[in-house]
């Protein structure tokens, strides 16, 4: 047996955008072992409950992660107006799906941009984000902010969006379908990208079951589930089809989510047609008083939001799981025998948001 | 070392935030804001930096990687804080997990706020970042200068004696 070595990766290294310390084994080239420590983004928000009354704790549920924001305010709004009984309007249901989609959107993009540069494909990278730009453009001129937005409130959201904007956002959307086109072509066709991809670090459809793996980082190893076929929000109105790739390598799950934003795209048209016209939130009066589990699709799969309310204004608890606390252990399962440099592409291919496993 | 004055070299410190200041930070060297052209890098390497980004307030957890950053940085060093969690722990200062600003572990120059600070306001702080660290530069010259007259000029030294 060769000797053993531990190299540590991070918490501040290059190619990690966020703080996550693996202890790499290694024995030769290949890790034989990968030990994470966690805790460096942990600030412990979910108790601050406690101090934010259940109408504030939105904001606090949006900082969770700035990235994918706008579905975490998103969950916990549904949660609280499901233990109060509160019906949204119809196209409260319809813009927060919008958004929501849009959301998708940005967020597959930034983690496309961020594996061409985990991969050495620096101009890559800077297309892909540059594309980016446009979506938060469209979430600048609806909602006011680029990455936070804060225009989910319980009961509905903050602001409408008129009919030539919705018009407008599907022009952008159309353009930005064909440029999207030659960019994502790079990455299921160009040799170089698939030598690095092709391959590399499977997860079987069976392995992806016992570690429990979540979103595109499942779909990829061809189970198919999707929480948006559950039906909140306006999916129930929608129609689309969970995207599903089987072979559970590192290029399965590029494809994964690829298609997921032609998806996103096709139901973003689709909500802009069917959006009726109509009041776009709720008045409520009470507290909330139970218990409930939300679930809810995000661009990094299923995340659980737990709220107990007491009948006061402030709630017992709140819990969230993320879901790239559930890929973690996916995420040590493919880095058993792989390559010491196809480690930073193997974090990134589970699309890792730490500050959200850590709250 | 006057061309420290055009390319600062910038190093970027995720501390506890939300990701939200993060991204704003990338954005600022993609295409749209492209901080490139300027000559800005941003660099993993403490020891090649001049300013540090941190975004996101401190915790038990990596107050000492934050010191170790800064530390690592040679002199003249200049520190930014975005975004509101940087300055003063924003909405998650009341967590019992967050100790506050930044500041309260290494000094900081320039305080950029907003949550998530716009990408503007954060190259209007690296641009603020860069004048400080050219007064820190002269500063350093200055001292290191009237060091060499003092050393020069000493009474007692010991090729005077012999
Ligand atoms: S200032 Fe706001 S956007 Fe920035 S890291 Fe803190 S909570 Fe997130």
């Amino acid at each position: 047996m060769s000797k053993r070595t531990i190299v540590p990766f991070g918490p501040q290294h290059p190619v990690l955008p966020e703080p996550i310390h693996l202890d790499l084994v290694l024995e030769d080239e290949k890790v034989v072992e990968a030990i994470p420590s966690i805790g460096f983004v942990h600030r412990g928000l979910e108790k601050l409950v406690e101090k934010k009354e259940f109408t504030e704790y939105v904001y606090v549920a949006e900082r969770i992660c700035g990235i994918c924001s706008f579905m975490h305010g998103m969950g916990y709004c549904q949660a609280v107006e499901n233990i109060m009984g509160i019906k949204i309007p119809e196209r409260a249901e319809y813009l927060r799906t919008l958004w929501a989609e849009l959301s998708r959107i940005h967020s597959h993009l930034l983690w496309l941009g961020l594996l061409a540069d985990a991969f050495g494909f620096e101009s890559l990278f800077m297309h892909c984000w540059k594309l980016r730009e446009q979506i938060l453009d469209v979430f600048e001129s609806t909602t006011g902010g680029r990455v936070i937005f804060s225009v989910c409130k319980i009961g509905g959201v903050r602001k409408d969006i008129d009919q030539d904007t919705l018009k407008g956002i599907v022009a952008v959307i159309d353009k930005m379908q064909k440029e999207l086109k030659e960019l994502t072509d790079v990455f299921i066709e160009d040799y170089s990208v698939k030598h690095r991809l092709v391959g590399v670090g499977v997860l079987t459809k069976q392995e992806a079951h016992e570690v429990g793996a979540v979103g595109p980082m499942m779909r990829a190893s061809g189970i198919n589930q999707d929480m948006r076929k559950l039906g909140y929000a306006a999916y129930k109105y929608l129609d689309f089809e969970p995207v599903v790739e089987n072979d559970g390598d590192c290029y399965a799950r590029t494809l994964v989510r690829i298609r997921e934003i032609y998806q996103s795209m096709d139901l973003i048209r689709q909500c802009a047609a069917k959006m009726p016209e109509g009041e776009i939130e709720e008045k409520f009066k009470g507290m909330p008083s139970g218990e409930r589990f939300e679930r809810l699709e995000q661009p990094r799969g299923e995340v659980i939001y737990y709220v107990k309310a007491n009948g006061t204004k402030f709630l017992d608890r709140v819990r969230v799981r993320t879901p790239t606390f559930t890929n973690v252990p996916a995420l040590l399962k493919i880095l058993q025998g792989c390559d010491l440099a196809d480690v930073p592409m193997m974090v990134l291919t589970i699309d890792p948001c730490i500050s959200c496993t850590e709250r | 070392m006057s061309f420290l004055k055009k390319s600062p070299w910038i190093i970027h410190y995720d501390g506890t935030s939300c990701n939200g200041c993060d991204i704003e930070v990338l954005a600022c060297l993609t295409p749209l804001y492209d901080v490139e052209r300027f000559g800005v890098v941003n660099t993993g390497n403490p020891k090649h930096a001049d300013i540090l980004l941190i975004t996101g307030s401190v915790n038990e957890q990596n107050k000492d990687v934050v010191w170790q950053i800064f530390n690592q940085m040679p002199n003249p060093k200049v520190v930014v804080a975005v975004g509101i969690c940087a300055t003063s722990g924003g909405i998650f200062a009341e967590c019992y997990n967050v100790m506050g600003g930044v500041d309260k572990i290494i000094p900081v120059d320039v305080y950029v706020p907003g949550c998530a600070a716009r990408p503007e306001s954060i190259i209007d702080g690296v641009v603020k970042a860069v004048e400080i660290l050219e007064e820190k530069r002269a500063a350093m010259t200055k001292k290191r200068k009237m060091a060499k007259v003092r050393r020069v000029s000493g009474p007692v030294s010991l090729s005077n004696m012999f």
